[in-house]
């Protein structure tokens, strides 16, 4: 199929609804669309390519991620959006085949750099994963593992007032108080999941990575972390992948389209959700594929 | 018919009656364009015949065949003079042996001492073994007869074919599951009641604590010097000593194997070491054992001479070098297995957190497997107890008390052996202590056990 017969059918009112819609070819290799640079970038990425053995999983991906911005990463499954998020802390080298080149910059300091240690730039980009992964300790001990790993602190109260904020912070204080040293695998698959975002606060990341973190969760809890990301903005930058168009609306300031590996779009969120620039972020919002 | 030819016999009727009754069943089940007219598919019936048919036949064969010894006897001992029936019962027994052994092999054993009324009674007792024989086989063919013609009249819609053969493979499911426990009580309590028959001549609190072990009792009763002693501290002594030392090698060298090969090996290599180390454990114990006594022994002896140490040429130290060595595979297998288990999200938790891998590896990925790798650490130190081999061939025979493992000890296992080799009477104390012994054996391996599994049912699912 070659694009023009692709584009037509995509504009035309009587194409067939219920065929899917092949866009394998269509729009690839092109520019991304929109804004994805700005002046005062946290995090820059410049020509990312991943590849997984022989197979690519990035195609090219150019894009800055602002200070005290959230923002979105949307597009159908295996568009590659978990793959570019793991890139910005390096958590793809624990992936045994995964090749990655091109630029990642945090606060103009290439993290690539063969010189560049893992375990501080794991302290400054921290990740809150799609299945709430508390490990099998104490509440307490879930918070204090980051801080103690670090060494940040010397003495119990320091440690104490940070297992304290950092719930806070991650608004479960109140729900755990009193039982700080029961297993945090007894906690509600909610709780499990501001547990986790308050085990990476604890060692004061400046940026936040979110892979999904509430696709495991109930309405309720989704509310109460999506709450909780608009707070968190004010003191961390979030990239945050998710699968809920909704959610991405929702709660953060960019948008960015993903597509078969390739970046396709990225615009002000609103812009992205009412008027998009690229036809392939246009059908995958209305819920053409997806 | 002789027996087995009964037994084919009857396998060939139930092959027979399958083919029989599933075929009639399809011709009955499918008539053309309409739906089957039977309950189940046509195979259950023929699965069903066939089991009728083989069932009860093969059970008539097998009580028959018990039952015959013990009514042949009777017959026989019935059958003899008075004066003989009077004789103990084990007397009793060879009578009854040479009467069978005479009329089986009349050419070889017959002579013209031999008194008139065993020959009589031989006779006879060939006699009763037709009789037997031939009824058997009646019995046999009319059942099978019985069961095939019920069978047949019984391929019904009405009859629940697929049902009852399910049925009766789960019962066949039972009887074997049974057959492993049932072995087990008995072994039990035949060891418990020779310990029994053990602690009626030595009491349990001087086997129990007594430290001195010299199980020569006298054959003689005006035999010297041969009193006996059955104090069985120095062998729990020796056992330990020796399983401690094992344990001392095969825990931390297993254990880091195990980590090792579950997080930092390459999937290539770890495709090699790990089949390697399972031919480790694949090496016969008898095979350690002269490694142990040939090898390992001397060496330290001429190493110990080296360094002004007099060491004993079976030391406890060789035994347990070579054992920790034998069971090393046990605790890095069992580990591997559950360091592997330990979900990947745990240790990219850890990672995303800033820790190291070394850091996640002790923080996180061995607390969480710690109660499989304690269970796996139990289980090799209950065959480190029970390992016999080893011992028998490097650590010594003689029973001293000592924790010095540069000394010869010996350990329960071994004394078993030494006990039970050869030709034994199996009344005295001497020979009954190994029974002894073995419910010690017993009672601290199941103990280890029970702990290993209570262990890891109680904080298996502390992840999930």
């Amino acid at each position: 199929m070659n694009s023009k017969s692709g584009y037509n059918r995509l504009f035309d009112p009587m194409a067939e609804t219920g065929q899917a819609l092949d866009f394998s070819q269509h729009g690839l290799g092109q520019k991304t669309v929109g804004n994805p640079f700005s002046v005062k970038a946290k995090m820059s990425v410049r020509n990312l390519n991943v590849y997984y053995d022989d197979k690519q999983a990035i195609h090219d991906v150019s894009l800055d991620i602002n200070r005290n911005e959230v923002m979105a990463m949307i597009g159908p499954s295996g568009c590659g959006k978990s793959t570019f998020l793991r890139c910005l802390n390096r958590m793809n080298d624990t992936i045994e085949n995964c090749n990655v080149n091109g630029e990642v910059t945090l606060d103009e300091q290439d993290i690539y750099h063969k010189k560049q240690d893992v375990v501080p730039l794991r302290a400054r980009v921290g990740i809150v994963f799609q299945k709430p992964n508390p490990f099998p300790k104490s509440i307490y001990e879930n918070v204090a593992y980051g801080p103690k790993v670090h060494g940040l602190v010397s003495r119990r109260a320091q440690l104490d007032e940070i297992v304290e904020d950092s719930l806070r912070k991650a608004s479960l204080w109140d729900e755990v108080k009193d039982r700080l040293f029961s297993p945090g695998t007894g906690l509600s698959g909610g709780q499990q999941q501001r547990l986790c975002i308050a085990r990476t606060i604890a060692v004061s990341p400046e940026v936040i990575l979110m892979d999904e973190p509430c696709s495991a969760l109930d309405p309720i809890a989704t509310a109460r972390i999506e709450e909780l990301m608009a707070e968190l903005s004010q003191n961390f930058t979030i990239a945050i992948v998710t699968h809920s168009m909704q959610q991405a609306a929702r709660v953060s300031s960019r948008t960015a389209y993903f597509h078969m590996g390739r970046l396709i779009e990225v615009n002000d969120t609103r812009r992205v959700f009412t008027n998009p620039e690229h036809e392939l972020t246009e059908a995958y919002i209305t819920g053409r594929f997806g | 018919m002789k027996t087995p030819t009964l037994i084919i016999l009857t396998l060939l009727c139930a092959a027979g009656a399958y083919i029989l009754v599933r075929n009639r069943a399809s011709d009955i089940a499918y008539r053309a364009g309409k739906k089957p007219a039977l309950h189940s598919l046509p195979y259950y019936y023929g699965m069903l015949s066939a089991l009728w048919c083989a069932l009860p036949c093969l059970l008539i064969v097998f009580v028959w065949t018990v039952l015959d010894d013990y009514a042949v006897h009777a017959a026989i001992v019935n059958l003899l003079p008075e004066s003989v029936q009077a004789l103990p019962a084990s007397e009793i027994d060879l009578v009854v042996n040479t009467v069978i052994n005479l009329a089986l092999y009349p050419n070889a054993l017959l002579s013209s001492s031999t008194p008139d009324y065993l020959i009589q009674a031989g006779q006879d007792y060939l006699r009763w073994q037709q009789l037997s024989q031939l009824s058997l086989t009646v019995v046999v063919l009319v059942s099978l007869f019985l069961a095939f013609s019920l069978c047949w009249a019984r391929i019904k819609p009405k009859v629940k074919a697929r049902q009852q053969v399910e049925r009766i493979f789960q019962w066949a499911l039972l009887l074997c599951a049974s057959i492993a426990i049932l072995t087990t009580i008995g072994i039990v309590l035949s060891v418990l009641f020779e310990s029994l028959r053990f602690f009626q001549s030595v009491s349990f609190f001087e086997f129990i604590f007594g430290t001195h072990w010299s199980p020569q009792t006298a054959l003689r009763i005006d035999q010297v010097g041969a009193s006996g002693a059955f104090g069985a501290v120095p062998l729990f002594v020796g056992t330990l000593l020796i399983s401690f030392i094992a344990m001392l090698i095969a825990v931390p060298v297993g254990l880091m194997s195990a980590i090792y090969l579950s997080e930092y090996a390459t999937p290539q290599l770890r495709a090699i070491v790990k089949p390697m180390l399972e031919i480790l454990a694949g090496i016969p114990s008898v095979v350690y054992g002269f490694f142990a006594a040939l090898t390992v022994a001397p060496f330290i002896r001429q190493s110990g001479g080296f360094l002004g140490l007099e060491v004993s040429s079976e030391s406890a130290l060789a035994a347990g070098l070579v054992m920790g060595v034998m069971i090393i595979p046990f605790v890095s297998s069992l580990s591997d297995d559950v360091l592997k288990a330990v979900p990947q999200s745990l240790r990219d938790g850890s990672l995303g957190l800033g820790a190291t891998q070394s850091e996640t590896i002790k923080r996180v990925v061995i607390p969480a497997a710690l109660p499989g790798i304690v269970s796996g650490v139990l289980l090799a130190a209950s065959r480190a107890i029970g390992e016999t081999m080893i011992v028998v061939m490097a650590a010594g025979l003689a029973a001293h008390l000592t924790v010095n493992p540069l000394e010869s000890v010996t350990t329960i296992t071994v004394q078993i052996v030494t006990l039970l080799v050869g030709d034994q009477e199996f009344d005295s104390p001497k020979t009954l202590s190994a029974f002894a012994l073995g419910l010690m054996l017993f009672t601290v391996t199941l103990a280890l056990n029970y702990v290993a599994l209570y262990v890891v049912r109680q904080y298996r699912e502390e992840y999930e």
